[in-house]
C-alpha cells in the first residue's frame, strides 16, 4: 500500500531527478526542439518542491492535483498542459483513498496516460511521452494480473518506459515541434518520453525501498 | 555566451520592468502576473485582442501593446508558452463586455496553454473566440506533422484586428477578419546563424560558416534543410518562391510585405533583402502596396530573415492604414 508519506517521497525523488537531469533533456531538447525541456520541467518541479511541506499533510489526490495545477501554472510549453492535466487527472483516480493499493497505483497510471492524451492527443509511434507511457501501462497491468508486488509492478513499469523511450530514437516525429524537422527527427530520443521514464524510474525506486 | 543582461533568469523580468519604464504612456506591466497590457484597458464595448508566446521575439508580442493592435500580451519565459494563468489574467484585464480574441501561433505549447486559458475564462462568463496563425510554407501541414507554424503573419495580423477592434465591432466579425488575414498571408524564414537562449548557455545549433539553414522556425528550433550559404539575391528566391507559389499570388495582386530580421542581421542586409524581392515581384508585376522592414518577430540574437507576404484587398488596406501607437509601431496619430 503507498501512502500520502510514499507519494510525497516519489513526487521530492522526481524533483531531484529532473533537476540533476536538467542539462540532459535540454541538450535532447536542443536537437529536436528548442532547448527548454529540461530548463522547463526543472523550473516546474521546483514550484512543487515548495509546496512539499504544505503537502505533506494533504490526501494523495489532493497532492497529484496540487502538482498537477503548480506544472499547468509554471511549466509553460507544452509540458505544462501535458503532465499538468495528467497529475490533475490521476489525482481524481486516487479520489477519497487515504491509501493505494497495487491496483490503485495502475489506476492513477492510466488516468496520468489518459490525461496526456486527452490533452495532446498524441497516439503511440509519433514520438512523444506517449512512448514511453503507453508500454509502461502495459506492463504494469500485466504484472498486476499476475499479483506481483508494488516493487515489481513498477520497476516492470520503469523498465517498459525505458524500452519505449529508446524506441523512439528511430521514430519519425508526427507530433509537436519535432515534427517541423521532418525526417531529421529520425535518431534522436524524445525528450517527453525521457523524462516520463525518469518519473517513472523514481516511482520503482521509492516502491523498492518501501 | 556574450548578452548584455544580468542573472539569466532575470532576464524577462528585467526587460518587463524596462518596458513599462520607457512606454508608461502606452502600457501598464503587471509584473506579478508577467503580463502587458494597454494603459487604458478594459476598454467598454471593445473587444478586447490579446496575444502571447515565448519571450526572445521582441517586439512580438509586448511591443505591440497600444492603441489599434493589442490590448493585452503574455510573455512566457524565453522561447517557452506562458502559461493559463498568465492568458486569464490578460482576459479578463482586457474584457469590455464585448468578448476577447485570443491570437495564438501554431505551436502545441501555445495551443495546449491558450485552450486551457480559454476554458477557465469561458467557466467566469467571459466570451472567447480564438484565431490560431499558420502562416510558415517551410513546413508540410498534413497529417504527419503538427502543422504549419505561425510566425510573421501573426505580427501582420495583430495590426489588422486591432484597427477593426478599435472600431467596436462586435467579435465575430473580428474573428472572421482575423482569419481572413491567416488565411491571406504566407512566410517563410531563414538563419545564417543560431541563437543561446540565457538559460541554456550555448547555441541551440550549430552552423558551419559557409552553411545556412533555411525554414527555420523562431524559437532556434533547427529548419527543413541546410545548404550552402548562398548570396542574398539567391536565398530571397529561395524563400520567396514557395510563398508566392503556395499563395497562389498572380500579376495584378497587390500585398503587403515584410521584410524581417531575425534579430543579428543589420538593417543594410535588410534592404538587401528588400531590394531582391521588390525585384523578384515585379518581374511577376505583384505590386508591393505596403511594407514593413526592421526587426518585428526576431529570435534573439539570431543572423537571418523572414519574408512574409500578406494578398491585400480595400478591407485589409484600411485596417492596416488604421491608427496605431504602441512601442513597437506608430503611425497616423
Amino acid at each position: 500500500m503507498m501512502t500520502n508519506e510514499d507519494t510525497l517521497r516519489w513526487l521530492e525523488r522526481v524533483a531531484d531527478v529532473l533537476h540533476e537531469n536538467r542539462e540532459y533533456l535540454t541538450q535532447l531538447d536542443s536537437a529536436i526542439g528548442d532547448a527548454d525541456h529540461g530548463i522547463n520541467m526543472d523550473r516546474g518541479f521546483t514550484a512543487v518542491r515548495d509546496k512539499f511541506s504544505a503537502m505533506a499533510s494533504m490526501d494523495i489526490a489532493t497532492q497529484m492535483r496540487t502538482v498537477g495545477s503548480t506544472l499547468v501554472s509554471t511549466v509553460g510549453g507544452a509540458s505544462g498542459p501535458l503532465y499538468g492535466t495528467a497529475f490533475l487527472r490521476a489525482g481524481g483516480a486516487a479520489a477519497g483513498k487515504t491509501e493505494l493499493a497495487h491496483a490503485d497505483v495502475v489506476a492513477m497510471l492510466d488516468a496520468f496516460l489518459g490525461g496526456i492524451v486527452a490533452r495532446g492527443k498524441a497516439q503511440p509511434g509519433e514520438k512523444t511521452m506517449v512512448d514511453a507511457l503507453t508500454p509502461a501501462l502495459a506492463a504494469a497491468k500485466q504484472a498486476l494480473t499476475a499479483n506481483a508486488s508494488l516493487a515489481e509492478i513498477t520497476a516492470r513499469a520503469a523498465a517498459a518506459a525505458e524500452e519505449g523511450m529508446k524506441a523512439t530514437i528511430p521514430m519519425l516525429a508526427t507530433k509537436g515541434r519535432a515534427s517541423y524537422l521532418g525526417e531529421r527527427s529520425i535518431g534522436h530520443q524524445d525528450p517527453g518520453a525521457t523524462s516520463s521514464w525518469l518519473m517513472l524510474r523514481s516511482l520503482a525506486e521509492v516502491c523498492a525501498n518501501m | 555566451m556574450k548578452k548584455l543582461i544580468n542573472k539569466p533568469e532575470d532576464v524577462v523580468k528585467e526587460e518587463l520592468e524596462g518596458m513599462q519604464e520607457a512606454h508608461p504612456d502606452l502600457i501598464r506591466v503587471d509584473i506579478e502576473q508577467q503580463i502587458v497590457i494597454r494603459k487604458d484597458a478594459p476598454i467598454q464595448g471593445k473587444v478586447g485582442v490579446i496575444s502571447g508566446g515565448g519571450s526572445g521575439h521582441e517586439p512580438m508580442h509586448g511591443g505591440y501593446v497600444g492603441v489599434g493592435m493589442l490590448d493585452a500580451a503574455c510573455p512566457g519565459a524565453v522561447f517557452t508558452s506562458p502559461v493559463p494563468d498568465q492568458m486569464l489574467a490578460a482576459t479578463k484585464a482586457v474584457n469590455g463586455g464585448a468578448g476577447v480574441l485570443h491570437i495564438v501561433k501554431n505551436y502545441t505549447g501555445d495551443v495546449l496553454n491558450f485552450e486551457m486559458a480559454a476554458e477557465l475564462a469561458e467557466a467566469e462568463g467571459i466570451q472567447v473566440a480564438t484565431v490560431v496563425t499558420n502562416d510558415d510554407v517551410a513546413v508540410q501541414d498534413s497529417l504527419y506533422t503538427a502543422g504549419r507554424r505561425g510566425v510573421g503573419v501573426t505580427v501582420l495580423l495583430e495590426k489588422i484586428v486591432g484597427g477593426l477592434a478599435e472600431t467596436k465591432a462586435p467579435l465575430e466579425q473580428v474573428a472572421a477578419l482575423a482569419k481572413k488575414v491567416n488565411d491571406q498571408g504566407r512566410s517563410m524564414g531563414m538563419a545564417l546563424t543560431s541563437c543561446t537562449v540565457p538559460a541554456a548557455g550555448k547555441p541551440t545549433f550549430e552552423l558551419g560558416e559557409d552553411e545556412m539553414e533555411i525554414g527555420i522556425g523562431i524559437h532556434g528550433e533547427p529548419g527543413r534543410r541546410r545548404v550552402k550559404l548562398a548570396p542574398a539575391n539567391d536565398i530571397v528566391e529561395m524563400l520567396t518562391e514557395p510563398i508566392v507559389e503556395d499563395m497562389g499570388l498572380k500579376a495584378g495582386d497587390q500585398v503587403l510585405a515584410m521584410v524581417n530580421g531575425m534579430g543579428g542581421t543589420p538593417l543594410i542586409e535588410l534592404y538587401i533583402v528588400y531590394n531582391a524581392l521588390f525585384q523578384i515581384l515585379k518581374g511577376k508585376n505583384i505590386t508591393i502596396a505596403r511594407n514593413l522592414v526592421g526587426n518585428y518577430i526576431t529570435s534573439l540574437e539570431m543572423a537571418g530573415t523572414s519574408i512574409t507576404l500578406v494578398r491585400l484587398d480595400d478591407e485589409l488596406t484600411k485596417y492596416w492604414d488604421a491608427p496605431v501607437h504602441t512601442p513597437a509601431l506608430r503611425w497616423a496619430m
